[in-house]
């Protein structure tokens, strides 16, 4: 069993804070993690591989200091780690960026791709089921358990709104993953010595036969228009006094929109 | 566009550098230098005092006629056959889009019966593609995928819209790259660009620290999805009269199949998301004895029970009364936070309500930036003397 599984780095969002007077994120001291979905992602890639056998690759598309995350996964037990850096594939939408991962997993060849749910940082979920699509594969998005590993089919339960789905699929596959499906392991000293001289292969645009105009900003449909932090509402009242008037006050404002 | 910096203009201040959300600024020996991190958001470009970074025009390539593309289209999702609310949310928008660009509104529904398409129609629709098929009652990725993007690709709308829900965000990514087109999740906002015609969809971005405009200027159709409850349903109109296409279903084939479904729905889950009155707790509730009050004005408002992360992590409640990013997402009539700091992962999830009622004894704490009424003061005191007059007053009557 073939298995790859696309991680991205990004910056840990709950340590993420805003500088009110510009507006802007203040990244200093904002560590650079491993998007926690994709951990999960990569220990469900590894519980297949020790089940039914074969290998796991990580696969990442992003700037050179991208190599850390993809050493962090060979330490968790990842054989091979693939960066996809380039110039080239420099401000990707998710159109441009499954494009970009899925001439990369061709190029390796996978019977099954795992994905985070989500990134998060840019909360989209679009990468994992584009990917698909650009392969030809099918895909099934938030899975939540895995029943059953096959080498030509699997069985998992898809989350939905109201409960779940039994779902099985021919391979190869493609699927997204939630956190309720596993917990990450860590990596063991072992593997973080393995990690510090594992080979990380390095491909750019040439290496994957990618047609350059589907890469980066120039083949990304979407485009940031602009950026801004939500404002306060203006027609809020403050209730002031003592807890008595403020809860009179409210009392009435309740009362005059009539909802008491 | 994309964006650079002018190393003649650059004088190496640095000041950029922490403008940037993406850490794609860097310094080259003494200059700035932006690398492939960039997502041309622009945010750094009023930050220079040399005016050293501007954005030039990229060329553009495979963009389509735009001028061919007409219509707002709404994907209609159903389950079991029931459509889903977020569908009548969505030809609320649609409908406003719809007239802002002088066009028509259509809803797509698969797997569905006429009866249904008829109350998508009252609901604003004017015409509703239906796809009646046995392997589109369930659902599965690619026949959907497949018929949606060749309806598409027949009729040309210039906008699709699908729900941010389990289905929409799963099947709608494989026909925007199918269709070689942007797809903007989880839009808490969408207009008309009046001078371009352009839709922007207002989305969170960073868990929700900051808000992004994102455009798809060059390819049609533009496609978003929203959130279940984030919009206002249109009116409703029993008289309303349109047009109920039955669709070609023929060749559409699946790799994936459903072979069961499983309902999980807890009473509390449903009743959240349906309460016109939600009474929330967080960490300021001290304990879990805290949540015993707002159960006791949740009641009194014939409410439901929300909850921050915060309050959910700490064990206090279950995990199925939590608001926000990772919670449900609800637009109650009032919402009533008690002790919430207002986290943006809590705020996207609740900042749609009609009415907030922020009661936090930290007046800089961000909820009061949401709230409709703010009241800085300890909960322990506030809530109680709430329930204690609401109670007069009811037995007043
Ligand atoms: C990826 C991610 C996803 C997340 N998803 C969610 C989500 O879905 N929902 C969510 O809620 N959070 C979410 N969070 C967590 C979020 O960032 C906050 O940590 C959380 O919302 C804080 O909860 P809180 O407001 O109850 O607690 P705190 O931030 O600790 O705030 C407690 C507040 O109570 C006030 N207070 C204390 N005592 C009293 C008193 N006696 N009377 C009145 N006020 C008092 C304090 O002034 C303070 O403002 C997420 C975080 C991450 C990183
Ligand atoms: N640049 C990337 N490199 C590798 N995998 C990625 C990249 N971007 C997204 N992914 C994968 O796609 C998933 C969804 O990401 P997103 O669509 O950005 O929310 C992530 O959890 C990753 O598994």
């Amino acid at each position: 069993m073939k298995i790859i599984v696309c991680i991205k780095q990004v910056p840990d969002t709950a340590e993420v804070k805003i500088n009110p007077e510009t507006g802007t994120l203040i990244r200093e001291g904002v560590p650079s993690i491993i998007n926690p979905f994709d951990l999960h992602a990569l220990e469900a890639g590894l519980q297949i591989k020790e089940k039914a056998g074969g290998t796991v690759t990580v696969l990442t598309m992003g700037p050179p200091q991208a190599e850390t995350a993809l050493r962090e996964a060979v330490a968790m037990g990842a054989d091979e780690a693939v960066l996809l850096s380039d110039r080239a594939f420099a401000g990707s939408d998710t159109w441009a960026t499954s494009y970009t991962l899925s001439k990369a997993i061709q190029k390796i060849g996978a019977d099954v791709i795992i994905c985070g749910k989500q990134a998060i940082d840019g909360d989209t979920a679009q990468v994992g089921p584009e990917t698909a699509e650009f392969l030809n594969i099918p895909h099934i998005s938030y899975v939540r358990k895995i029943e059953a590993v096959a080498p030509d089919a699997i069985k998992v339960q898809r989350m939905m709104d109201e409960g779940y789905d039994l779902v099985e699929s021919s391979t190869p596959v493609l699927f997204t993953v939630v956190k309720e499906l596993n917990e990450p392991r860590l990596p063991s000293l072992k593997g973080k010595m393995t990690a510090k001289k594992a080979e990380i292969k390095k491909w750019g645009m040439s290496d994957i036969q990618a047609d350059e105009n589907n890469l980066g900003l120039k083949g990304s449909p979407t485009q940031v228009k602009n950026i801004f932090t939500p404002e306060a509402r203006s027609d809020r009242k403050m209730l002031e006094g003592t807890p008595d008037e403020q809860v009179e006050a409210l009392l009435q404002e309740l009362r005059g929109l009539k909802c008491l | 566009m994309s964006v650079i910096v002018n190393p003649e203009k650059c004088q190496g201040c640095e000041e950029c550098l922490s403008s940037c959300p993406f850490e794609a600024i860097v310094m080259k020996e003494g200059k700035a230098y932006i690398n492939e991190y960039c997502e041309s958001c622009m945010a750094c470009i009023s930050v220079c005092p040399e005016g050293a970074i501007i954005e030039v025009e990229s060329e553009k390539t495979g963009g389509t006629d735009t001028g061919a593309y007409k219509g707002v289209w709404v994907f209609a999702e159903q389950r079991g056959g029931k459509v889903a609310s977020v569908a009548y949310e969505l030809l609320g928008i649609g409908r406003t889009l719809a007239d802002d660009r002088n066009t028509d509104l259509s809803a797509i529904l698969f797997g569905a019966s006429d009866a249904a398409a008829q109350e998508l129609i009252r609901w604003g629709a004017d015409k509703v593609y239906l796809g009646k098929h046995e392997i589109l009652e369930s659902f599965n990725d690619e026949p959907y995928a497949q018929l949606l993007s060749s309806l598409i690709k027949e009729h040309k709308p210039e906008i699709v819209l699908a729900g941010a829900t389990p289905i929409g965000r799963s099947f709608l990514p494989r026909v925007a790259a199918r269709l070689r087109t942007g797809l903007t999740a989880d839009c808490t906002s969408l207009e008309i660009d009046k001078d371009t015609g352009n839709l922007l969809q207002v989305r969170p971005a960073f868990g929700g620290n900051i808000m992004a405009t994102i455009l798809c200027p060059h390819t049609r159709p533009q496609m978003s999805t929203v959130r279940p409850r984030v919009m206002k349903r249109g009116q409703y109109n029993v008289e309303r009269s349109g047009e109920i296409r039955e669709v070609k279903t023929e060749g559409l084939a699946s790799r994936t199949k459903v072979l069961e479904t499983v309902k999980e729905v807890s009473d509390i889950a449903v009743n959240l998301q349906e309460a016109d009155i939600i009474v929330s707790g967080g960490r300021g509730l001290g304990d879990p004895k805290g949540f015993k009050l707002i159960e006791e004005l949740a009641e009194l408002f014939g409410g439901a029970v929300g909850s921050s992360r915060a309050a959910v992590d700490s064990g206090w409640i279950p995990y199925r009364h939590q608001v926000g990013q990772t919670g449900k997402t609800v637009c109650p009539k009032i919402y009533i936070a008690c002790g919430i700091s207002g986290a943006v992962q809590h705020l996207v999830g609740m900042q749609s309500s009609d009415i907030i009622i922020a009661i936090n004894k930290n007046p800089e704490a961000p909820i009061f930036n949401v709230a409709t009424y703010g009241i800085v003061g300890d909960l322990h005191e506030i809530v109680p003397l709430l329930i204690k007059r609401i109670r007069e007053m009811k037995g007043g009557q």
